[in-house]
């Protein structure tokens, strides 16, 4: 079976909340949604307190070309414009909403009827990819980069395949397989959709193996769309990086940045993402929600919920049974990585796919020993790097050795940390490192 | 007997030849070194710190002794040497030594544990550089110290640690040298530089917050609000200015009289070393309870009490 060539661990899967329906959540009283859902130049608010707005309400612009809209996934007034504590730890500017009913704007064609690519013929490429763009749909997977920009691609690079991303490599996580098993079929018109905005005639769907039931029902169905295929993939980590998959499945490597994807001839997108251009360019409908995993050894029901976005993280954690006594850490995200969140009133993002709840005794990570020179990081690197080598440069601030041995290659997969016998903590200061080298190659470009 | 004296002849004339090379080499490749670097590098304290600016001592020796050449020595100074090092350099380059004002580091913030609780635990890899980068850290505030010592790692001189108790930095004045390796290494910009004063004292907002008052005073007890009452008791020497919701005072403009200290709200601006004050009886009304400054109440911006041990990083199960 196939899977990338370097590298890998293979964590506990936990996938405790596989086979559990998905569930609507309930509105929650006050949306927040911060105006940094994605990656690029955040998006600028265009209402102000006192407004009313309606699902599906545009919030906030894009602040640039990598950057994508905001809309309001609720009903209600604008109570303020003021700067939230995010996801990523941060305080920024955001929107809030006081709720009050749910009203939705006219446009969104709420009804469950499956429109199929043949239905609508006046679509071509640019009308897709600009329904894309208004619709404010960016990468599902976790990595929020706006889905538009990836379908254009830069002068001189031609697409060849369309890839998606249903690996879900991450442990506990199940929101992509849930999605699989019930909107299957939406997902391929969605595929179908990425593929003409790209123009390409090859569309593979990645899926690992530890996900039968949704191997078996998207090879069933994708017999109506002779140019999809259906791949399995053997379970490893970190098979849903975008680059690891690419290798799984047209065996191609991307080579170092700024080499992206498209330069082998590949646009992944994630299978969520596959959802949401359907309900985007089909239904008409904005992203204004997403399903998200609430999982977790001591949660009462481990659920996928589809919720709004801009619910605070708290009221999904009272959806699925409350938060447990042996509470040690709450992550956004998987575990391997996401990242620990400081208050649950961080409300979820478009780039939600879970919240991870591990009690005490798994949260606390061991007492780091010195390294043993074991290189077993370096067997695990998913990118051929040496993460022990990265981590001590790092530590030591020698930005230029680091910039030499390649770290803005990496992906912060976090298998080295994981394989590490000793407990070092090797991401944390390689993603310092990644961080600051990036910062002065931005700076050296800019002074070009 | 005849080998023996063959091997000391082949030797001897071996050894004679490579002396001679040697000889003619060292003539012929010399590099003149200016004699007064070793001079100056002689009176460095051989720290090799780097608060000048030049790596190492012999380094900053060189730049004086090139500095020499233009005649002045203005922009050097041995920040762990202080002026007495300097003047004995001017003296063997024949030159003034300018009179530099000896500094030493603040840390500036007072957010203690008490004031300024931790809600959360980070259980990442023991930096500050690492936890500044992954976000807020463990308390509420996202500009206060964050108490994992970076700063106590460069200090070459022992004269910053962290306190345990208060998770704060602390500078030992008669160590520190004003070299300045902590205020370079702080990832949030706390640790400022200020001249030493008459008598070693000073007035300083120890403070680093830039939120909104409102935020600020949810964050932290002892945060500065930007209230400007410190500016308005400081309006004749104007030595106190607001920037982005923090008050900051010019060490050169300050007169060290105190007033911001009274005025100031929050507790956030402190006087070093100065002599207790005498009792004010005799104006009662300062001692009336200064009115709290109206804020607006912003409601929901914090969760004012995060869950109990969620740590920051990534982590494996």
């Amino acid at each position: 079976m196939k899977t990338f060539r370097i590298g890998g661990v293979h964590p506990a899967e936990n996938k405790l909340s596989a086979g559990s329906p998905i569930r609507e959540a309930a509105l929650p009283k006050q949306a927040v949604f911060s105006m940094f859902q994605h990656i690029g130049a955040p998006a600028k608010p265009v209402v102000k307190k006192g407004d009313v707005v309606k699902v599906g309400t545009l919030l906030g612009e894009a602040g640039g070309f990598v950057s994508a809209p905001i809309y309001s996934s609720v009903s209600g007034k604008v109570s303020k414009v003021d700067v939230a504590l995010d996801a990523s730890d941060t305080r920024r500017m955001a929107v809030y909403v006081d709720v009050e009913g749910d009203e939705w704007e006219e446009s969104i064609d709420r009804s469950d009827a499956l429109v199929r690519l043949e239905d609508r013929p006046d679509l071509d490429a640019k009308t897709i990819v600009e329904k894309i763009k208004q619709a404010g749909i960016v990468g599902m997977g976790g990595a929020t980069f706006p889905c538009h920009v990836k379908l254009c691609p830069p002068p001189g690079e031609k697409a060849e395949c369309v890839i998606i991303n249903a690996v879900e490599c991450e442990p506990y996580l199940t929101a992509d397989h849930s999605l699989m098993l019930e909107k299957a079929d939406e997902i391929l018109v969605g595929v179908a959709l990425i593929m003409k905005a790209v123009g390409v005639e090859r569309g593979y769907i990645g899926i690992e193996n530890n996900k039968p039931d949704a191997i078996a029902l998207m090879q069933e169905k994708v017999k109506a769309y002779p140019r999809i295929e259906v791949v399995p993939l053997k379970v490893q980590y970190p098979q849903g990086g975008e680059k690891q998959l690419i290798d799984a499945v047209i065996a191609r490597q991307v080579p170092a940045p700024p080499a992206i994807p498209i330069s082998v001839g590949a646009v992944v997108q994630n299978v969520g993402t596959a959802f949401a251009i359907y309900e985007a360019v089909m239904k008409n409908k904005p992203l204004i929600s997403r399903i998200i995993t609430v999982t977790g050894k001591s949660v009462k029901n481990p659920s996928n919920l589809l919720a709004r976005l801009g619910t605070p993280f708290s009221q999904l954690i009272e959806e699925c049974g409350g938060l447990p006594a042996d509470t040690g850490k709450i992550i956004g995200g998987g575990p391997m990585m996401g990242k620990a969140l400081i208050s649950l009133d961080i409300p979820m993002t478009k780039g939600s796919s879970g919240l991870l709840i591990m009690n005490e005794k798994e949260a606390r990570r061991a007492e780091p020993e010195p390294c043993i020179r074991c290189a077993k990081c370096v067997g695990a690197c998913p990118m051929g790097l040496e993460p022990y080598l990265l981590a001590k440069i790092s530590s030591q601030n020698m930005w230029d050795e680091a910039e030499k041995e390649c770290i803005v290659s990496c992906i912060e997969c976090g298998s080295c940390a994981f394989i590490c016998p000793s407990h070092r903590p090797l991401l944390d200061n390689i993603r310092l490192g990644k961080s600051t080298v990036m910062g002065i190659i931005r700076e050296r470009v800019a002074k070009k | 007997m005849n080998v023996i004296l063959i091997a000391v002849i082949v030797l001897g004339v071996v050894g004679l030849v490579s002396a001679l090379v040697l000889f003619l080499a060292s003539k012929k490749f010399a590099v003149w070194e200016d004699p007064r670097i070793k001079q100056v590098s002689d009176f460095l304290p051989q720290a090799n710190c780097g608060g000048c600016g030049y790596p190492g001592c012999s380094g900053f020796a060189s730049a004086c002794v090139k500095a020499a050449e233009g005649g002045s020595l203005s922009d050097l100074n041995c920040a762990p040497g202080g002026q007495a090092v300097m003047e004995q350099i001017a003296g063997i380059l024949g030159l003034q030594a300018s009179a530099a004002a000896p500094k030493v580091a603040v840390v500036r913030c007072q957010g203690t544990c008490d004031v300024r609780p931790h809600g959360v635990e980070f259980d990442g890899a023991h930096s500050c550089k690492v936890q500044n980068m992954t976000g807020m850290g463990e308390t509420l505030c996202q500009y206060g110290c964050l108490g994992e010592g970076d700063c106590a790692s460069v200090c070459l001189f022992g004269a910053i640690t962290v306190n345990p108790a208060t998770r704060i930095a602390e500078v030992d004045e008669s160590k520190c040298t004003g070299c300045g390796a902590c205020a370079k290494t702080c990832p949030r910009g706390i640790i400022e530089l200020i001249p030493q004063g008459p008598k070693n004292r000073k007035v300083v907002v120890l403070c680093n917050n830039k939120d909104k008052g409102a935020l600020a005073t949810k964050e932290c007890k002892v945060s500065c609000i930007g209230c400007g009452k410190c500016v308005k008791v400081c309006e004749k020497f104007e030595a106190i200015t607001l920037g982005t919701n923090l008050a900051h005072i010019d060490p050169d403009k300050c007169k060290m009289c105190r007033k911001c200290e009274e005025a100031c709200p929050r507790g956030a601006i402190k006087a070093f070393n100065f002599p207790p004050r005498k009792p004010k009886a005799e104006v009662p009304a300062a001692e009336a309870p200064k009115p709290t400054p109206k804020l607006e109440v912003v409601k929901e911006t914090v969760q004012s009490e995060a869950p109990p041990t969620n740590k920051v990083e990534t982590t494996k199960e």
